[in-house]
């Protein structure tokens, strides 16, 4: 970040969301990077942009197109590196062809001088970092977003080189973790695909069992199932769906009417709450040791600083346990050995012994020997001559606005976000003694408040087709017109996810948090609806 | 920058000084960059001074508009507003009359003037509607006791001029003032010495310095002409043919720094002329921008077009509102005539010029302050190298000379640098301004050549008053030495003082005759270093307090630990302090008071 | 890359151009004193403390910001550095609380330093007065004491305490906050001269300034001026006790980036969580919730009770 010449934050407020990443992209601003913002609200990190792109809420794909087509039109296309690295360009030149910056300021509201400008910065720009996060992905074509963002990366090959690259800001400090040990439907540890025999054989050969042949179901086709009665049991390691997932309501029942519902989780959540078996865990950050990936692929340890409480017990010594309660006797493997095993099997993390994750500041995959120092720049194939292994494709992806439609019973739109010092449903921040914590509130642009009669600091009732919600509207001239904003850090307080839409992509299974419609209603009375928080059990 | 915004709404006074600086506020202005949004704060110095002569003070939503509409940040905002003792971040009445206390104006009564005030009126600072204030020295030192009145409001006023009588009449006087009566008149400011051979002073008091036409007439603009005819490289030859050193203090080879200057790559070329003329008992600035403005301009249009710079400030000090008033009225007809602007007496080649206030900071006249007080930042001095021909304003390459300096420019392009080195001694070239104050009979601004005797000097002046001997001469100023009587005879040039282990200075020569108490001068000066230090490092920081501790029991007779111990901790207290500190006021904040113990028998002892 | 040659204490040595002579002279293994300087911060060379000698400057010159050139002879360890090390020394020591400065202090004694010799102490000043103090005034005192910044901590929050009473004015928390970080300028300099010092807009408490309690001033300060209100707390109990406490390196359980945390932890409990400046990804900075909000794990009461 600090080498590079262009930031681009689309769907991502980094300054609040990723503060120590806005750090590195503060350096490269400070050293002359021009920095872009596209997001729907004029966030923080917006303030340090020199160009802001408010675009209406889900025409992320739109935006896309209409940029391409101006990089194209304007003769900007590295041309060497779209031969040599890519296929498809032919037929997305087509598809973007009647993205004008006329159509593109019509449908996306961006107006287009700045869509021109954001696109010949990238396009003459030598290094470009293109950063996202769940404004992009928390839609339910959220992957094909990404492929529009690929797309313009590839236009310039803005990819693959020092100071250049895509970047998707991970949430959580070990989302890529998971999927790097195999925490995916797919794949096994590495990124190995469970459907390749040659793949699996290997697994099978050392875990002596046979892995499932076929792929598993990501969380929004296990509450598919759960809808079906073909899944009826579930263990729930860490994750607090009856919160965190939208249309809470229903997701509650769906928990609720499970056969046994068993919860490993450090504290009594709302998902603990309804579970027939919790088994208290270790905070596995601090409680026991272990590694995480971070979104720069850096292999992290994490160590054991504190006993656990009472009877918790690590994440590995209950898994190890049911398992042989089970039928299946593992023993109880140190997270070492677990590791070593994990890394005999994962090409790309062949290279990452214990030693050198405890030694230094970890070790970025891919690494595949102990001799490798690990990988900054992920991609640089696509540079080399001849290029080494598939060409990156062009995607021609459609942009199709969001599910939950804007009518007039439903007229603004909802959208949702994370705050600097609040962290998802806030099971961890709700208990530090935190001075910027406030009651959850609405937000909304002066203009509508005027417009519902309603004042800065009214108590409103927000309502989607599937929930109400009471609130307190607070006026915030960051936001356009028809636009709302909440979080859902204090669910027991203000339940968001009541409102939001489970419309999920097809192929990741996320929600679309990030698009709801809603109505908000005056009550004529003024403040904070009475709390209704409800203190945990 | 996402600024987090002063929750106290500015009143509509405060609104439109604001904008009268930044211009008229549309909408919020939207995201532009970051090299865009601080590209504004330069203009925070300015409204901060719209702001405290708008309504007396900076208040919290005053500040606020001002950070919202140049995106600063609050805290840094108050820093800087905190920093300089002309502006109150707390409320304070629209009408403040400004005393100096400083050593000039103390050694010729100012002690018991304001005794006598605080009699009539109270306690500095207390008042309603109006107060009075102590202030460091206000440059009328030919003339004491010197007195500054500054008035907030719609129609902001403010003037300087000379309180005199008693003591009783005096603090009459100024009480009146505080009382809402007009400022009596300043005589414009007078050659008391004989006129022939005078460069720099030879319009002073002889050409109304506010006609371009009487200027002209005078052989004003001639030099810019020939500069034009003779082109960059000719007129920096001539400069540095002349030998001529800056007269800020610091005596470096002025052709020099023209010359770095001008081979700069970078773009682009900043000229700044040091008019913060702060340094107790210097006035000779003052004098020749009150008395010869056009000069100043034409000086300047010459140094910028030479050196390749497009735009010039002055950076004035804040206490001179006469000075700033004719250097504006100068400005103005010059551009008004086509010398300044676009096309620089129809040389196609652009160069102007603006004024910047200083806001009562002495330390903003060393030439990495005063940068940092016209960026908007805190006047706190800058490690140096980089040296400012290569990194000074704004980061680019800087012209920086003092007024003296500058003004002798226009001699030098129109009679050679070689005529102009005949003046003077082989080291130090040309005429020189003195500022001679305390007991002399005339006291005011002397031009002599170098190598003329300290001895000459004062008898220029008409020597110490009747009846009375001379026991000491400051020399430089606070942050120079005391000369005795039998030093007298020291040639006045760098290398001579230098040998002696004095300065020039800024041309400071205060008197100070045999029944002068010199503790108390010392403990002034050591007051002085404690105010105007910015604090920024250690040694000057804490250094100033302690030696003004020291001093303090002394004075009573209580020393810590017995007179040895504390002579050997100042020894090393103040070879600290000057080897230590970042910048020349640390490094000098011990030079006059050390040489006075040295000097003064008896002051250790508590005499 | 370019190397420059140069000489300090009689050593020959080349480093990289840009390189300080801070950095040439660690490289020689010469320990050189430094207070406000840090390697993830700009260089503000204002505690003077890490001064040498250098052959033909008046004065002597911050090793931490003069960059090195060819030729240079330096000298670390001259009468010169020593008297002016000790005495920068003396003057923080007899201005501010160094109690729980123990690099300061072992500094000072190095140098032999006798911060005694201004006096006693001045009482300290009554909470916020120094910050009331006008730029260009101040009560001359009579020498019988040596003045103080002493004042009262300033408690408005139950993250991180203000004890000015220690704070030595290095700049490091206003880089931190500004700039050289956190870009968030809830904190600088106000006031001028001995009366300097760190301030929020108007002296406004925490909570109603710009702060987003990052802590990485905290992760700074030199001289627990800025302080976990956890730690104070135990300190004020008598009950900090270092020998019982661990330090652990782990990662930040937020967010995706992955930033190290070092805890210490004293009786099964975090009381203090900093960054270490090395790590890449970190550069010893975090954010509120790293920094304060991992004390989920001892569940919902303050820590330190």
């Amino acid at each position: 970040m600090e080498d590079t010449d262009v930031v681009v934050f689309w769907g991502s407020n980094a300054r609040e969301a990723h503060p120590i990443f806005f750090h590195h992209a503060m350096k490269g601003i400070r050293a002359g990077a021009r920095c872009f913002v596209v997001d729907p609200r004029r966030t923080g990190t917006a303030e340090w942009a020199e160009g802001h792109l408010p675009l209406r809420v889900g025409t992320d794909i739109e935006l896309a197109h209409t940029l391409a087509r101006e990089i194209i039109h304007a003769g900007l296309v590295h041309e060497a590196f779209v031969q040599n690295a890519t296929e498809g360009f032919e037929a997305f030149r087509a598809h973007v062809e009647p993205w004008t910056l006329a159509r593109g300021e019509e449908v996306t509201g961006v107006p287009a001088a700045r869509i021109r400008q954001l696109a010949h910065a990238l396009g003459t720009a030598e290094r470009a970092q293109i950063c996202w996060t769940l404004g992009i992905t928390e839609h339910h074509n959220g992957v094909d977003n990404v492929l529009s963002l690929i797309n313009l990366a590839l236009l310039r090959g803005h990819v693959g080189r020092q100071g250049s690259g895509l970047n998707p800001l991970r949430g959580q400090n070990n989302v890529q973790g998971g999927g790097d040990m195999g925490a995916l439907p797919h794949k096994l540890p590495g990124f190995q695909d469970v459907e390749n025999d040659a793949a699996r054989a290997r697994y099978d050969a050392l875990w002596g069992c046979k892995v499932p042949p076929k792929k598993g179901w990501h969380l929004t086709e296990m509450f598919e199932a759960m809808r079906a009665e073909a899944l009826k049991s579930l263990l729930i390691i860490g994750e607090n769906p009856a919160q965190s997932e939208a249309d809470a309501g229903h997701i509650r029942k769906l928990l609720t009417t499970r056969d046994i519902l068993v919860v490993s989780d450090i504290f009594m959540t709302r998902t603990a709450e309804i579970a027939d078996v919790v088994f208290p865990a270790s905070a596995s950050w601090v409680e026991s040791d272990g590694t995480v990936t971070n979104s720069e692929r850096r292999v992290q340890r994490c160590r054991k600083a504190l006993d656990p409480p009472g009877e918790a017990r690590d994440d590995i010594w209950i898994l190890a346990e049911l398992s042989r309660r089970l039928g299946r006797d593992w023993g109880h493997p140190t997270p070492r050995e677990l590791w070593e095993e994990m890394r005999s099997l994962s090409p790309l993390h062949g290279g990452m012994s214990w030693e050198r994750l405890s030694e230094g500041e970890g070790i970025q995959w891919p690494c595949p020997t102990e001799g490798h120092p690990g990988s900054v720049v992920l991609h640089d194939r696509l540079w080399a001559q001849p290029r080494q292994g598939r060409a990156a494709p062009f995607s021609c992806t459609v942009g199709e606005g969001p599910v939950d439609e804007l009518t007039p019973e439903y007229p603004m739109r909802l959208t949702t976000g994370r705050r600097l010092d609040e962290f998802n449903t806030g099971v961890q921040t709700g208990q530090y003694a935190n001075p910027m914590r406030r009651r959850e509130t609405v937000e909304l642009c002066p203009a509508d408040l005027a417009a519902m009669g309603v004042a800065d600091g009214d108590t409103v009732r927000v309502t989607s087709r599937r929930a109400s919600v009471l609130a307190m509207a607070r006026a915030d001239e960051r936001l356009s017109p028809g636009l709302a904003f909440m979080t859902y850090h204090d669910p027991d307080d203000i339940d968001t996810n009541l409102l939001t839409i489970e419309a999920t992509d097809p192929k990741a299974g996320t929600a679309e948090f990030k698009a709801t419609a809603i109505r908000v209603e005056p009550l004529g009375a003024h403040g904070h609806p009475p709390d209704q928080h409800a203190p945990h059990a | 920058m996402d600024i987090h915004p002063i929750s106290t709404p500015p009143t509509p006074d405060e609104v439109e000084a604001v904008a009268s600086v930044v211009g008229p506020a549309g909408p919020l202005v939207g995201p532009e960059g970051l090299p865009a949004t601080e590209a504004r704060r330069h203009l925070l110095l300015p409204v901060l001074h719209a702001l405290q002569a708008r309504v007396g003070w900076i208040s919290p939503g005053g500040l606020g508009e001002a950070c919202r509409r140049l995106h600063v940040p609050p805290a840094e905002a108050y820093g800087v507003a905190s920093f300089y003792a002309l502006f109150s971040t707390t409320p304070r009445p629209p009408r403040v009359v400004h005393v100096c206390d400083d050593v000039v104006c103390a050694a010729r009564g100012a002690g018991a003037v304001c005794a006598a005030l605080e009699t009539k009126l109270g306690p500095a600072g207390s008042g309603e509607g109006a107060t009075w204030l102590r202030s460091p020295c206000l440059g009328l030192c030919e003339a004491p006791v010197a007195a500054m009145v500054t008035v907030a409001g719609k129609a902001p006023e403010e003037a300087s001029w000379s309180v005199r009588g008693s003591a009783e009449e005096a603090a009459a006087e100024l009480a009146a003032v505080v009382g809402g009566a007009s400022a009596p008149a300043r005589e414009e400011a007078r050659v008391r010495q004989p006129r022939e051979g005078l460069r720099l002073l030879r319009r002073v008091g002889v050409v109304d310095p506010t006609s371009l036409d009487a200027y002209r007439a005078t052989g004003g603009y001639r030099a810019l002409e020939r500069a034009l005819q003779m082109g960059n490289d000719a007129v920096i030859a001539e400069v540095t043919a002349s030998r001529l050193m800056g007269r800020g203090g610091a005596a470096f080879p002025t052709g020099r720094k023209w010359a770095a200057v001008a081979s700069q790559p970078a773009r682009p070329h900043w000229l700044v002329c040091n008019a913060d003329e702060s340094e107790p008992g210097t006035f000779k600035d003052r004098v020749l921008m009150e008395g010869d403005p056009f000069a100043l301009v034409e000086s300047l249009t010459i140094a910028g077009l030479a050196t390749g710079c497009e735009l010039g400030i002055v950076y004035l000090r804040a206490e001179y509102p006469l000075a700033h008033a004719r250097v504006q009225g100068a400005i103005d007809a010059a551009r008004a005539a086509g010398l300044l602007g676009a096309n620089v007496a129809g040389s196609g080649r652009a160069f102007d010029l603006e004024i910047r206030r200083g806001a009562g900071a002495y330390i903003c006249g060393e030439e990495t302050a005063l940068f940092a007080s016209i960026e908007g930042f805190r006047g706190e001095p800058r490690s140096k190298p980089p040296f400012p021909v290569e990194v000074g304003v704004f980061g680019k390459p800087t012209l920086i000379n003092n007024v003296e300096t500058m003004m002798n420019v226009p001699a030098i392009v129109l009679g050679g640098g070689a005529a102009f080195s005949e003046v003077g001694t082989a080291g130090s070239t040309g005429t020189r301004l003195f500022c001679l104050s305390g007991h002399v009979r005339l006291p005011g601004i002397y031009e002599v050549p170098f190598g003329t005797s300290l001895r000459a000097l004062i008898d220029l002046a008409g020597g110490v008053p009747e009846g009375r001997s001379l026991r000491a001469v400051l020399l430089g100023g606070a942050a120079g030495t005391f000369v005795g009587p039998e030093e007298l005879d020291v040639p006045l040039t760098f290398e001579d003082t230098r040998r002696i282990g004095a300065t020039l200075g800024s041309g400071v020569v205060v008197c100070f005759d045999d029944t002068t108490a010199m503790m108390p001068v010392l403990q002034r000066i050591a007051s002085f270093f404690r105010d105007e230090s910015c604090g920024q490092c250690v040694p000057c920081r804490v250094g100033t307090v302690r030696q003004e501790e020291l001093l303090a029991r002394l004075a009573n007779r209580r020393p810590h630990g017995g007179l040895p111990a504390e002579q050997e901790m100042y020894r090393e207290l103040s070879q600290c302090m000057r080897d230590a500190s970042i910048c020349g006021l640390g490094q000098t904040a011990s030079s006059a008071v050390e040489s006075g113990l040295k000097r003064f028998a008896g002051l250790w002892e508590g005499a | 890359m370019k190397l420059v040659p140069l000489e300090i204490d009689g050593q020959a040595i080349e480093v990289p151009e840009g390189s300080t002579i801070l950095d040439a002279a660690r490289e020689l293994g010469v320990d050189t004193p430094t207070l406000c300087w840090a390697s993830t911060l700009t260089p503000v060379n204002v505690c003077r403390v890490c001064v040498v000698e250098l052959e033909g400057a008046r004065t002597l010159v911050p090793s931490c910001a003069r960059q090195v050139e060819p030729g240079m002879k330096v000298l670390t360890d001259s009468e010169r550095v020593r008297t002016s090390r000790k005495v920068v020394l003396e003057l923080l020591s007899s201005s501010v609380d160094t109690s729980t400065a123990p690099t300061l202090r072992a500094f000072a004694a190095r140098y032999g330093a006798t911060p005694g010799r201004f006096g006693p102490v001045a009482p300290p000043a009554g909470l916020n007065e120094r910050d009331a103090a006008r730029a260009g005034h101040h009560h001359s005192s009579d020498g019988a004491c040596a003045e103080s910044v002493h004042q009262p901590r300033k408690v408005d929050n139950q993250l991180y305490i203000r004890d000015y009473g220690k704070c030595i004015t290095c700049y490091k928390c206003v880089e931190a906050c500004g700039t050289d970080a956190q870009n968030t300028f809830a904190i600088a300099v106000a006031g001028r001269g001995f009366e300097a010092r760190i301030s929020t807009e108007y002296n406004v408490p925490l909570p109603d300034s710009a702060c987003v309690y990052c802590g990485n001033c905290i992760n700074v300060c030199p001289t627990g001026a800025l302080m976990f209100k956890s730690e104070a707390d135990l300190r004020d109990a008598g009950n900090w006790r270092e020998a019982d406490q661990t330090t652990t390196r782990t990662i930040c359980p937020y967010c995706g980036v992955g930033c190290t945390l070092e805890l210490t932890v004293q009786d099964n409990r975090i009381v203090r969580v900093m960054s270490p400046p090395e790590v890449s990804v970190t550069q010893g900075n975090l954010c509120v919730k790293g920094r304060f909000g991992v004390t989920y794990v001892h569940g919902n009461e303050p820590a330190g009770e």
